[in-house]
């Protein structure tokens, strides 16, 4: 409908969180609902993994740059991450160790 | 009568639900982050597909049913999100920051090394949105032009990676805060780094879900914005 570059379900987070911290929401409304949601995450992962095999011939002709990409840039994210955020936490406290 | 059951969205639901409880039971059992549910359920249901020579199109009917749900997961997740509203304020800064620049970190380092490993333009969109936890990744990739089911894979192969190396890692390079940890490996390794992280550190734990939530909401919006500045 609108021709937003966010997907629905993240406008959708974005806008239950607005109505939580307004009150307009109630947590209590959903809070079991969401709970049931989250903890059952994992399986609703599963049938998007499964889809991969129609990408059999994409995947064994591009390994290479799939398989290190997505290992470095692991350790990239988490070196980044993890050193901005403790600099920033206690940014007097660089020579105390 | 097997075909026509085959036929039936029931098949593939029933199919997943079989193998993600079995795999669930092997991952409590063998205490190994690498018997990952997700991922061991993902490979035997393909192992078992192509060995019994059914379509995934068949498959796809009841698993197209389970992966709807994915959207109100998405959701869900500002309720968590809420709830821990006053230890995010406490640190918004490095949270906010430190999250902002790795989702940054991401996407270029995912997209940069593909690329100059010669990469097609699909396989390094689908890379993108790679540290994004997989129901808004794949919201992205559709959005942007990847393919949905490769993104799916390399999702959770991320955050079997940083939910096993993370923590250890962490200390390697001198990273030793709960909440400077939690948020690396929740900014890495969305759901399944959070995991690992509750087991190590309650506040790490919480911090890193709250990464899960805003790394996805930042990939969204600098994704777009970095792609059309690259004219990719």
């Amino acid at each position: 409908m609108l021709d937003l570059p966010i997907p629905g379900n993240v406008l959708g987070m974005g806008l239950l969180l607005l109505g939580l911290m307004t009150g307009l929401v109630d947590i209590k409304w959903l809070e079991e609902a969401a709970e049931l949601l989250l903890s059952n995450m994992a399986l609703f992962f599963v049938p998007a993994g499964v889809g991969v095999m129609v990408y059999g011939d994409l995947i064994a002709a591009e390994w290479l740059p799939i398989s290190v990409a997505t290992i470095l840039s692991t350790f990239v994210v988490m070196a980044v991450t993890g050193k901005l955020a403790q600099k920033l936490e206690t940014p007097e406290q660089d020579n105390v160790d | 009568m097997w075909t026509d059951l085959v036929a039936t969205p029931l098949f593939g639901v029933t199919l997943t639900l079989v193998v993600y409880l079995l795999a669930q039971h092997l991952y409590r059992r063998v205490k190994n982050v690498w018997a990952n549910p997700v991922l061991v359920s993902i490979v035997t249901i393909i192992l078992l597909l192509k060995g019994s020579g059914i379509e995934y199109h068949d498959y796809a009917r009841g698993g197209d049913i389970l992966l709807f749900l994915l959207g109100p997961t998405v959701v869900a997740l500002a309720v968590p999100l809420y709830q821990r509203r006053k230890v995010v304020w406490q640190h918004k800064r490095p949270i906010i920051l430190a999250i902002f620049a790795g989702s940054l970190a991401s996407i270029l380092s995912a997209c940069g090394l593909a690329w100059i490993l010669g990469g097609s333009r699909e396989v390094i969109l689908s890379l993108a949105p790679k540290s994004v936890t997989t129901p808004i990744a794949i919201s992205i990739v559709e959005k942007i032009g990847g393919m949905a089911p490769l993104t799916a894979a390399i999702v959770v192969l991320t955050g079997c990676l940083g939910a096993v190396c993370g923590p250890e890692f962490c200390r390697l390079i001198g990273v030793t805060s709960p909440v400077a940890t939690g948020l690396a490996v929740g900014t890495a390794a969305h759901g399944i780094g959070t995991a690992r992280m509750f087991e190590v550190d309650r506040l790490a734990g919480a911090v890193a879900g709250l990464a899960i939530g805003l790394n996805g909401l930042m990939t969204t919006f600098l994704l777009p914005i970095l792609m059309a500045f690259t004219n990719f």
